[in-house]
């Protein structure tokens, strides 16, 4: 998916691979057990037992307290951590695969498709399993990620601001197509409630799917060099002896299945692939090796920081999360925007 | 889609007599000018027919009763609306896209639609639904058209203005804090009774039958004279297509005129959005469809064939589905599926942007 | 006259172009050379307005650019970028029509007509005029697109790598153009080139950056130096005399 775009419009810096031979790779390894990570990682850590500890039911005085520990709090907080990991990491193979920081799911559609795919099973299914509103949203994410990496591939570019643009653009489109359908099948309220992101359902027998998470997570930590490649465009990849194609499908599949997944089970999550990639390269540059593991924490940790405030802000009652990923991500969003503004002079 | 888009190529159609004298034309061959009249009166009669069909056709009354004419006016109330939304939406999206020289985005993307259906939400959130039945009238009319208007000089005088001025940089913020105010606004939504709901969605999706005449007498001269504005604006708007940089070259002051034309867009949209609701993509059709009608670059001539597109399909959609599917709600969301599938099909053949 | 005095851009920290202090005087051809990033379309851009400098002054004819009307130096100057995407289809007559805009305010008069026209003859594109800029090939675009700044009939000509992407027939012939439009017309033309041999045989003056600085500025003969060119480029360059002036060997 190469950007063509002219050199002094671009700041968006790419990100560095590393070379092919594993030997020369582990020889110039930086460490990525350094101490701010070891920090970040307590962090996080803290942040999860806060979240166990978060809620309006009194687990250490009433009787069950312990059942609803278990019910509940652990897979509310399980499910918190791999949604994190995972939008962060889709955010972050967008990134990668478009050369665009400003690119992810939210931003290119992805999840209003996944949103399509559910309102579609809803409608061909009287009360669809989990599984079946899964796999239909993972189906549509694919056909949508697809769309859009079809089109950017094949158009050239003056501004790499054009691409989230006509990505949201994109997303409000398919979004109409769903009120449609729900307007005209009388479902709208109920789609909408549940297209709001929130972990408030989240329980035993509900969350596990979002296991499947780690092996997404695994694969791209094994193929994030080559995802760069593929960055780079179909010419310069295929002349480093790396099938192209092949990997592009890969980069959508990742997405799709992760986008899915999450559509399905909590609902929409934005923005979050794309702050915090974004915070971990502003702090720490472009070194995609160590970048990835701090992605992951990043997203852990702002996903629960979020959730923890959904549930504190207004108690005894819920904010959303999606709320609270919505307004600050967007606001995150502008700022990083704002911050790449003199670099843009030119335009 | 593919006869619309198809240009004759080459030299083909190019006019005898057109060559001999060697003028300048606003299109390439008198065949081309030819063609443009003939759809530009086309799509006319087209919506002269459907308006008089609004107007008379079914009439529950006999001619000679005397509620023939309350029937008569009250549908008049709905055509008019219908033009004034074909007007708005046509100039608003055509130049909106030659001033960011880019035919693939549509002014809804500055936000208004989003900050329309937060204020709408939060009323009905915050006061109930007694109090969005009752936010109507002149002072909430224009208290709603005031924001946007806010709304988008805030994001013109902060991201347009100065060096640093970025066009796309502030269409991109434009969508962020609308992607904000609509989260905002789905959680409200969210917490509303299934009643209040309802009563909600009707508002938030563009119909003619939101329109209210009492508006009337002050919207339409606004209207009109913002439309006048534009079209006056024509030759000026041909130049600042050709990018920034043209423009300079040719002494046009971009900066300043890319701010006062925006903010001429932002009146007719606000405009439109508060009397009848958002319509994301029938701006979008509407210009499409009109560059393939009118092959020019001048918008002396591309205005007034997208706003009778415009006009046209807009009388055509709800006459049928009035009076043949006998349908009334959906109008506004089939014109928008359309639009939405116009976008999809423009993006995946666009080869530059 | 284009008279520089102190004009500086900051890109960032380490790219920094000026101070520039230079004076082209009227008339002929002066080209613009020097290594890719010395600074030579920021250069042209600034004199043309089209990029703001963050310090000194630049005037054209006695004008200011940053503060002198747009309009009222858009009869005295006119610049062409590389690159130029339009999101219109125009033909050729209504593109060169363009060029009258400072004039005429997009009201074509008679008068206004025969200039596009004598415009559109010059530039061997009568045949092609009604034809549109996607049709044509990218040597007959270019010349549109220059005819479309010459229709503009400014003093002063700003050309920013006209002959990019132009294969040697036809960059010869657009420098050819240029040399006829300079000499007929009485144009100053400022023009950024990359082939030293060019320059050399198209123009009167050279000037040559290197460095977000000017290196060199005179004559074609005071320019054409191996020491001085081998310097600017980093390259070895030798001279040797061939039968229309100096030739750059590298």
């Amino acid at each position: 998916m190469p950007m063509n775009v002219t050199p002094e419009v671009e700041s968006i810096s790419q990100p560095q691979f590393s070379e092919q031979n594993p030997e020369q790779q582990s020889n110039k390894k930086q460490k990525i057990w350094t101490i701010p990570f070891i920090i970040a990682v307590i962090i996080v850590i803290g942040l999860g037992i806060v979240s166990l500890f978060t809620g309006v039911y009194d687990i250490w005085n009433q009787e069950d307290g312990l059942d609803m520990f278990f019910i509940t709090r652990i897979p509310r907080t399980v499910a918190l951590m791999l949604t994190g990991a995972a939008m962060a990491m889709t955010g972050l193979i967008t990134h990668l695969v478009t050369q665009n920081k400003m690119v992810e799911p939210t931003t290119i559609g992805t999840t209003e498709w996944a949103g399509l795919g559910l309102v579609f099973v809803y409608l061909l299914i009287p009360s669809p399993s989990l599984v079946t509103r899964m796999t239909g949203a993972i189906l549509f994410s694919f056909v949508g990620t697809m769309i859009f990496f079809f089109f950017l591939r094949n158009v050239k570019l003056r501004s790499s601001l054009i691409v989230p643009i006509i990505g949201i653009m994109l997303g409000s489109v398919i979004s109409a197509f769903s009120t449609f359908m729900t307007l005209y099948f009388r479902m709208s309220q109920s789609v909408e409630n549940w297209f709001i992101g929130s972990f408030a359902p989240i329980q035993v027998g509900r969350y596990e799917y979002l296991w499947v998470i780690v092996i997404v997570t695994i694969i791209i930590f094994l193929y994030a060099n080559r995802l760069t490649l593929a960055g780079l465009g179909e010419d310069v990849a295929t002349t480093l002896g790396v099938n192209y194609n092949r990997l592009i499908l890969l980069a959508n599949a990742l997405i799709a299945v992760a986008v899915g997944i999450v559509a399905a089970v909590v609902g929409n999550v934005p923005f979050l692939g794309l702050i915090v990639p974004n915070i971990v390269s502003m702090i720490r540059g472009d070194d995609l090796r160590t970048n990835l593991p701090w992605t992951c924490v990043m997203g852990m940790g702002t996903i629960t920081f979020c959730d923890i405030l959904a549930r504190v802000v207004n108690m005894p009652f819920e904010m959303p999360v999606s709320t609270i990923l919505g307004t600050l991500g967007a606001i995150v969003f502008i700022l990083i925007l704002l911050r790449q503004r003199k670099s843009r002079r030119l335009r | 889609m593919s006869t619309l888009e198809s240009q004759p190529t080459a030299h083909g159609g190019i006019d005898a007599s057109l060559r001999n004298s060697r003028s300048t034309s606003a299109f390439r061959s008198g065949r081309d000018a030819r063609r443009y009249w003939m759809i530009l009166s086309i799509c006319l009669g087209v919506g002269i027919l459907a308006t008089v069909g609004l107007i008379f056709y079914n009439n529950p009354v006999p001619v000679d009763s005397p509620s023939f004419m309350p029937v008569v006016k009250r549908r008049l109330v709905a055509v008019v609306a219908m033009f004034i939304a074909a007007l708005c939406h046509s100039f608003a999206t055509v130049t909106f896209q030659s001033v960011t020289g880019n035919r693939i985005i549509t002014p809804s993307l500055l936000g208004y639609e989003s900050l329309y259906s937060f204020i709408q939400t939060s009323i009905m959130f915050v006061f109930g639904a007694s109090a969005l039945v009752n936010f109507s009238g002149i002072g909430a009319f224009f208290i709603q058209v005031g924001l946007m208007i806010t709304l988008s000089l805030i994001l013109f005088g902060w991201l347009l203005s100065g060096k640093y001025g970025n066009l796309h940089l502030m269409l991109l913020i434009g969508i962020i804090i609308g992607t904000g105010l609509n989260s905002v606004s789905g959680f409200m939504r969210r917490m509303l009774a299934p009643s209040e709901f309802d009563l909600l969605q009707s508002r938030l999706i563009g119909s003619v039958t939101n329109a209210d005449s009492e508006y009337f007498p002050f919207v339409i001269p606004l209207v009109l004279l913002t439309v006048l504005c534009l079209f006056l604006m024509s030759n000026r708007l041909n130049v600042l297509s050709l990018g920034r940089d043209v423009a300079t070259t040719f002494g046009v002051r971009y900066q300043a005129n890319i701010i006062f034309i925006l903010i001429l867009v932002a009146v007719l949209m606000a405009t439109t959005t508060s009397l009848l609701g958002p319509l994301t993509f029938f701006g979008f059709l509407v210009a499409m469809l009109s560059y393939q009608a009118a092959p020019t670059f001048d918008h002396r001539y591309i205005f007034p064939m997208a706003f009778a597109i415009g006009y046209g399909v807009l009388t055509t959609a709800y006459f049928l589905l009035y009076h043949v599917f006998g349908s009334q709600t959906v109008v506004g969301v089939i014109i928008e599926l359309f639009g939405g599938l116009a976008f999809l099909i423009v993006i995946l053949r666009k080869r530059s942007l | 006259m284009i008279k520089i005095q102190n004009a500086r851009k900051w890109y960032a920290e380490e790219v920094k172009i000026g101070p520039l202090n230079i004076e082209i005087p009227k008339a002929g051809i002066t080209s613009l050379i020097g290594p890719n990033g010395a600074g030579k379309s920021t250069t042209l851009l600034m004199i043309g307005r089209l990029l703001h400098m963050d310090e000194g002054q630049i005037t054209v004819a006695n004008m200011d650019v940053s503060t002198t009307k747009s309009n009222d130096l858009a009869k005295v100057l006119t610049i062409l970028r590389q690159e130029n995407h339009f999101v219109t289809r125009l033909t050729v007559r209504q593109l060169v029509g363009f060029g009258r805009f400072p004039y005429s305010k997009g009201r074509l008069t008679r008068e206004d007509e025969k200039i596009i026209s004598k415009y559109i003859d010059f530039f061997e594109l009568t045949e092609l005029e009604h034809r549109f800029l996607d049709e044509l090939s990218g040597g007959q675009r270019q010349r549109a697109y220059v005819a479309m700044v010459l229709c503009q009939e400014t003093e002063y000509v700003l050309l920013d790598e006209p002959l990019n992407n132009l294969d040697i027939a036809r960059a010869v012939q657009m420098m050819e153009h240029l040399r006829r439009a300079a000499e007929e017309f009485g144009r100053t033309i400022v023009v950024v080139l990359h082939d030293i041999n060019f320059a050399a045989k198209y123009s009167d003056r050279i000037c040559a950056m290197k460095h977000g600085q000017i290196a060199a500025f005179g004559s074609v003969r005071e320019i054409m130096k191996p020491e001085l060119l081998s310097d600017i480029f980093e390259t070895k360059i030798e001279i040797i005399e061939g039968p229309y002036g100096p030739i750059a060997i590298y």
